[in-house]
């Protein structure tokens, strides 16, 4: 058995599979009877996809163009 | 030499070269927005100019997103490097133990909603995240983008920074959880609790 502090700890390492067996099922464990950490799981993966989603930034055209003439010359030399 | 001039093997190499790396120019600046903030042009110049040096090396044309992404980490460590920046290591702290989930439980930011956690999440839009980003120490904000931004596993991570498996994913648990701290703070700071406050 293992604490909410425990299983909150490991929650994000058990989202990206990088537990091993032995935790995985404690972790497991204690989300089969803990609904609050059930809830910090849930928070967890959308703070994952939050992440994910914010992950992106347009780039803008002027930028662009000056990254690209770069792009022109390094392909002239 | 000027264009051309190339033998044909050497121009198909300019133009899949070229064509890599103008697919990958959004994604670099991504993440080099995240790294050094507004010298994220020069960095991602610098990076298209070593890459272009080294492309011979690239073995796998398919895995060409993420050797210009190693490539642009090299830039941004030597662009801390050159400007002196220490790196700045969080003690362990509270910080470790700070539940978002619990912090937004406990303090009901927006009492007549019945997604209060989501709700809170929805007040930040990308400028409010990268300022977060910002804010968190580079040994830490590192692996966070990597991983959960650009896609990285973790081990691949540890990889690129020569540390063990155990120390990068130590950095990665401690730069979430200063997020979730830093995400509460800024929320604070810039009146995102307030009902009226949402998009």
């Amino acid at each position: 058995m293992i604490t909410c502090a425990e299983a909150v700890r490991q929650l994000w390492d058990y989202l990206d599979g990088i537990v091993d067996e032995s935790q995985r099922e404690l972790v497991e464990e204690h989300l089969s009877f803990c609904r609050r950490c059930c809830g910090e799981l849930e928070f967890a993966e959308e703070l994952r996809r939050f992440l994910a989603t914010h992950a992106e930034d347009d780039l803008p055209p002027t930028v662009r163009a000056r990254l690209t003439a770069t792009l022109d010359e390094l392909g002239q030399t | 030499m000027r264009d051309g001039a190339y033998p044909d093997s050497e121009r198909a190499s300019v133009d899949r070269f070229r064509a890599l790396a103008e697919r990958e120019l959004p994604h670099l600046y991504a993440i080099a927005r995240r790294f050094v903030g507004n010298d994220a042009e020069d960095v991602v110049q610098e990076c298209l100019l070593r890459a272009y040096r080294n492309f011979s090396q690239l073995e796998h044309e398919q895995a060409g997103g993420k050797w210009l992404t190693s490539i642009l980490v090299n830039c941004c460590r030597d662009h801390w490097r050159a400007r002196g920046r220490r790196v700045e290591v969080v003690e362990l702290d509270e910080a470790d133990e700070f539940s978002l989930f619990r912090k937004i439980a406990d303090e009901d930011p927006f009492p007549y909603s019945d997604s209060v956690h989501l709700d809170f999440l929805h007040q930040f839009g990308s400028e409010d995240v990268r300022a977060v980003l910002a804010s968190l120490p580079e040994l830490y904000r590192v692996p966070l983008v990597l991983v959960h931004m650009a896609g990285y596993h973790v081990k691949e991570v540890a990889f690129m920074f020569d540390v063990p498996l155990g120390t990068m994913l130590a950095r990665l648990h401690r730069g979430r959880k200063l997020f979730e701290r830093e995400l509460w703070s800024y929320a604070e700071q810039n009146g995102l609790l307030k009902e009226g406050a949402r998009r």
